[in-house]
């Protein structure tokens, strides 16, 4: 590892706040993402469904 | 074609002198813009001189797109523009004349006007003729480029903000050139590049638009 | 439109059915999702905790890793759009709307991205968080593209029409971009706000390099992926009893 600590790594000289928010927005923003299409794409599986029980009787 | 596209225009032009607030409103808009620069910011002479060449432009932007949104409205509301789109003739003339019409009825009051404006905003003499050359030459960008977000919006229910939103970006590179040009007039510099900059942005819009509005008027 | 139609390849018009983009991105999907996951992770963890500092920006200089991925994609994405986009006016193909349609969120987002961590990355750099520098600038416009196309997609109620406007917009906003990069950054150079632009290094060592490889790679991927689950599910809504469908394993399977 290029610091000492884990102290070092979450303090980076001064400039831990701008980099590790930056990090966590990029992760933060892509996970909604990802679990926004995903919900989407269940709600979409349960009205294919509900749709070819109701055509079915 | 010509034909088509000159019974356009004569219809439109005939359509606006029975109702002159269409070209009027725009031009009132583009002087009240600009006043209220002056008793937002300072009515002192240097700091107004200094930042004149962008509040024109931006002003005459912003009134260009108010009148945008009417663009293809009417015709649409009353039915005349499906008409219109199935007459024999491809669409982009359709849209050229519509655009030529625009341009006449809101750009060149503009460009008119601007000397007087300019002189309220103490633009120095010898940059008016730029700013006149530059507005001559990015005014019908501006009609250009906005048709086809006009053509996009027509039909779509609260269109005039919508067609804010869709157009603005494209005329950033417009406001900088034509911004920059008249900057540099008033302080003396060659202007020849930024006119051959606006030049080609005309050609460039030119050549996109027909196609772009014509294929969304279709829609 | 477009009266003009070239020969192409069977794989291309294959791509336009949807049961086939259906199942074929059904395969691809867990693929995407395990190198996204995969490559972002390594190479984030390589770039906060592993790659050295440089030597002129100190530690802040790890906010790259996120910020020129995210500012790629931005571009790539909007890039992808007007080119699917195109594909469906030409071709007629309406898999190829969907797909444009599913760039929008995620394009906006990386752009969002570009632009937060591009204005922190500023506040140690230049010692301000907004710098009106040539890269930020033309990004808040890309924003401002991305944001109508977003507001025409969603202001349409008809599936088809607005797929088409969207296209055309994509196009012509693509089609602008060089020239708004190019007017910026001219505007920029004569306006000097500031000399030192954020990642221009005349080398980086691969050590520096590589870790920003994968999390481009990885963006890639992960862009891929929600593409993919986007477009299968605009499939699911609009095949609403097709016979393929009825008889698919993602509904009578696994219960």
């Amino acid at each position: 590892m290029y610091f000492e600590s884990v102290g070092e790594l979450w303090r980076m000289a001064g400039h831990g706040p701008y980099v590790w928010s930056c990090y966590g927005l990029f992760m933060v923003l892509l996970a909604v993402n990802v679990l926004h299409s995903r919900s989407e794409r269940l709600n979409a599986l349960k009205q294919a469904k509900a749709f070819i029980r109701r055509n079915r009787n | 074609m010509i034909r088509f596209i000159s019974a356009i225009i004569r219809r439109d032009l005939l359509l606006v002198a029975r109702q002159p607030a269409e070209m009027i409103n725009p031009l009132v808009f583009f002087v009240l813009v600009v006043a209220l620069f002056p008793l937002g910011v300072s009515p002192e002479a240097s700091l107004l001189s200094q930042t004149a060449a962008g509040v024109i432009w931006v002003a005459a932007m912003l009134a260009t797109l108010l009148s945008l949104e009417l663009l293809f409205k009417l015709d649409h509301d009353d039915g005349s523009l499906e008409q219109l789109l199935l007459a024999p003739y491809p669409s982009w003339t359709l849209v050229l004349a519509k655009v030529f019409v625009h341009w006449l009825v809101s750009g060149l009051p503009l460009i008119l006007i601007s000397p007087l404006i300019a002189m309220m905003l103490f633009l120095p003499s010898e940059a008016v003729p730029t700013l006149m050359l530059s507005l001559l030459l990015g005014t019908p960008t501006l009609s250009l480029l906005g048709a086809i977000g006009a053509a996009l919006v027509t039909g779509v229910r609260g269109g005039g903000m919508l067609l804010t939103l869709l157009i603005l970006p494209l005329y950033v590179p417009v406001i900088i050139f034509g911004a920059s040009s008249v900057a540099a007039a008033a302080q003396g510099m060659p202007v020849d590049g930024y006119m051959a900059l606006l030049a080609a942005m005309f050609v460039f819009a030119l050549m996109i638009t027909p196609w772009a509005a014509g294929s969304a008027l279709k829609l | 439109m477009a009266q003009f139609s070239w020969h192409m390849p069977r794989w291309f018009h294959q791509m336009g059915s949807p049961k086939w983009f259906y199942n074929f991105g059904g395969l691809l999907q867990p693929w995407f999702a395990l190198a996204a996951v995969a490559l972002l992770t390594c190479g984030m963890v390589w770039g906060l905790a592993f790659a050295p500092a440089d030597y002129q920006q100190g530690n802040s200089f790890r906010i790259m890793y996120v910020h020129v991925p995210s500012a790629i994609l931005s571009q790539s994405i909007f890039l992808s759009m007007a080119i699917a986009g195109a594909i469906g006016l030409i071709w007629k193909m309406k898999i190829a709307f969907m797909v444009a349609r599913s760039c929008i969120a995620i394009g906006a987002t990386f752009t969002l991205i570009a632009l937060v961590t591009g204005a922190i990355w500023g506040k140690p750099t230049w010692g301000a968080y907004w710098v009106w520098d040539a890269r930020l600038t033309s990004t808040l416009v890309l924003l401002f593209l991305y944001a109508g196309v977003m507001a025409l997609n969603q202001a349409i109620s008809e599936r088809q029409i607005a797929g088409k406007a969207t296209a055309i917009l994509a196009i012509v906003g693509t089609i602008n971009i060089p020239i708004i990069k190019y007017s910026v950054e001219w505007w920029n150079t004569l306006h000097q706000s500031s000399s030192f632009s954020l990642t221009e290094k005349p080398s980086m060592p691969a050590e520096m390099y590589l870790p920003l490889l994968l999390t481009v790679l990885g963006s890639y991927f992960l862009f891929g992926l929600v593409v993919l689950i986007r477009t299968r599910s605009q499939i699911l809504q609009t095949q609403n009893g097709a016979s393929w469908l009825l008889q698919h394993k993602d509904i009578y399977g696994a219960k």
